[in-house]
């Protein structure tokens, strides 16, 4: 079975390692030249269905709960396990219970058990959830890597091309935002990278504001990526004044420490959505689509490329997955 | 009926359109709850009309009418600079005003607000004019040229329902001819009802159902209590006595036999 793929975003790399490993012949079509600077190489990579859930539906929490299993078997060492920590700032702090009622798999934590969890926070916070089974990776790092992997396993990646003359048996649309349909919009989403070594976090850490909910997500070499704006846009120009100024303020808050980092990068990316916020996997003939991703990608994308190459491939649990991810 | 600038409404209920799970959700929110009129900022949902397509056409196919907003503008020229691009993006006169005075409470600048809303009254806008629950104020902005007023209840997005009733009822009492809506605060639907049975002509609210468990379930219950508030008004309620009686006739009951 020879497939195509357009797009070598989050979406589009699973399905090709989904397929890879299920014995398909894979290419791997991507227009831009590389692989940095796609809405997925913006993403904060947490892997946080039980957080997710308090804003999405219960879909999210169902096809999510096995993404970090399915990133730890295809990239052994990527995926770090420690949970993740949502704090409220003192006068806030009726936001974790109206966080905590919107969603399961809690634990609740006082301010010895922050500090215990994360040194760096210890007495800035006296109350904060724990949603122990969530994980988080490097969602550049994850990309490379799982790029590597599949041109190891025989499949194909062209970069910078239409590869309109590919022959193929089934082709597979990936390209996210690109894929410009009536049902699909754009929802822009701002970040930025501050780089400190005053300050370390073992884990993700989202801080509850009634107006400016942010998350925190360290990375290797004294990263941190603050995230991420939600706005009904798909312009993918540079960050506003407001945004950066709302995500430094955001993550001052967290720890004053970020007042004296460094604000190495700030990006924008256009994530694609459907009106139910909710991922698709469509069939027409031999093209097949998956989109609408969402705020989800590195979450969902998984669930989404098991369905997809079940489509493909044929499996016969194929139909059960499809109607439970369709609702 | 509801007169608002001229447009005859029969839902008492105006819906924001922020903060929904999903845009879905929100347009079976905006069906659930009857909803005639809903909010729409253009500057955090559409980006500043720039581009914001799919929202913008998701928001227009629900057939209700669009009452565009200056959300999170924090002086005079920026909101009456939105109010002018909303006009264009939307193509409607109508206008939500909000000049922000403090950015933690979002309490609005009402000295702002009334130079504001007397610019694009001026200009024809049909200024709905988001304000305190101050008397004094309320006649600065009808003297402006608002045809209607929108107080407060309680900050924006807090929930706490209505703080100074005794407000509230002062302001229905001096102007009991201009359409008054109670804008920000309501964080139940027995707030909902409440305000209506004081006898304000709608309700307008956003986070309370966007932020429920089930938006959905939760817009047709405030549907329901801004109904109920308003049928209550008119059908006259019971003022408050110290003393019981009883509801039941005595005279003919067979007592001490």
């Amino acid at each position: 079975m020879k497939v195509l793929i357009r797009g070598a975003g989050v979406a589009g790399l699973t399905l090709a390692h989904e397929l890879a490993t299920r014995g398909a012949d894979v290419t791997v079509v991507e227009q831009r030249m590389e692989i940095a600077g796609n809405a997925s190489w913006q993403a904060g990579g947490m892997l946080a269905p039980w957080c997710e859930r308090e804003s999405a539906e219960e879909t999210v929490l169902t096809l999510g709960r096995g993404a970090a299993d399915w990133w730890d078997a295809a990239l052994p060492g990527h995926v770090s396990r420690r949970g993740t920590l949502v704090l409220a700032p003192a006068r806030d702090a009726g936001e974790l219970d109206r966080f905590g009622q919107r969603t399961s798999g809690i634990k609740q934590l006082g301010a010895s058990e922050i500090a215990a969890l994360e040194p760096a926070l210890a007495g800035r916070f006296t109350r904060g959830l724990f949603f122990a089974e969530e994980a988080h990776l490097d969602p550049r790092k994850a990309l490379l890597a799982l790029s590597d992997k599949l041109r190891g396993m025989g499949a194909r990646l062209e970069f910078g091309g239409s590869s309109a003359h590919a022959i193929s048996d089934i082709e597979v649309d990936c390209t996210g935002i690109a894929d410009r349909r009536p049902e699909l919009r754009g929802v822009r989403g701002e970040m930025l990278i501050l780089r400190t070594d005053e300050i370390s976090l073992a884990r993700p850490v989202r801080l509850l504001h009634p107006r400016i909910p942010v998350y925190v997500v360290p990375r290797e070499q004294n990263l941190f990526m603050v995230g991420a704006t939600m706005i009904e846009c798909d312009t993918a120009g540079p960050i506003t004044a407001r945004s950066a100024m709302e995500l430094l303020s955001a993550a001052y808050a967290l720890h004053p420490a970020f007042g004296e980092a460094e604000l190495v990068e700030t990006g924008v990316g256009v994530r694609p959505a459907f009106a139910d916020n909710l991922p698709r996997v469509e069939r027409d003939g031999r093209k097949i689509r998956i989109n609408g991703l969402y705020r989800h990608g590195f979450l969902l994308a998984p669930a989404m490329a098991r369905q997809a190459a079940d489509m493909i491939l044929g499996n016969p649990a194929a139909k059960d997955v499809a109607l439970e991810a369709n609702r | 009926m509801l007169d608002l600038y001229g447009q005859k409404l029969s839902s008492r209920l105006l819906l924001g359109t922020a903060l929904y799970p999903s845009p879905a959700v929100m347009a079976e929110a905006v069906k659930a709850s009857g909803t005639e009129i809903v909010t729409v900022s253009l500057r955090r949902e559409t980006s500043g009309g720039k581009s914001g397509g799919q929202f913008w056409s998701l928001v227009q196919s629900l057939g209700v009418r669009v009452l565009p907003n200056t959300a999170g503008c924090h002086s005079v020229s920026e909101a009456v600079t939105t109010a002018r691009m909303a006009r264009e993006v939307f193509g409607t006169n109508w206008i939500k005003l909000e000049v922000i005075g403090n950015h933690d409470t979002l309490q609005p600048d009402v000295f702002g607000l009334v130079e504001a809303a007397r610019i694009l009254a001026s200009e024809g806008f049909e200024v709905f004019p988001y304000t305190t629950d101050d008397l004094v104020v309320a006649e600065r902005l009808l003297d402006a040229g608002c045809k209607l007023l929108m107080p407060w209840c309680a900050p924006i997005g807090s929930a706490r329902g209505p703080q100074n009733l005794d407000a509230l009822r002062s302001l229905r009492g001096h102007f009991p001819d201009i359409p008054l809506i109670v804008d920000a605060g309501i964080g139940r639907p027995s707030h909902a009802a409440a305000v209506m049975e004081l006898g304000y002509d709608a309700v307008l609210l956003n986070t309370a159902i966007a932020k429920a468990g089930d938006p959905v379930a939760m817009a047709a219950a405030f549907g329901k209590a801004v109904e109920a508030g308003r049928e209550a008004y008119c059908a006259g309620l019971l003022e408050p006595r110290d003393m019981a009686v009883p509801s039941t006739p005595v005279i003919g009951m067979a007592a001490f036999s």
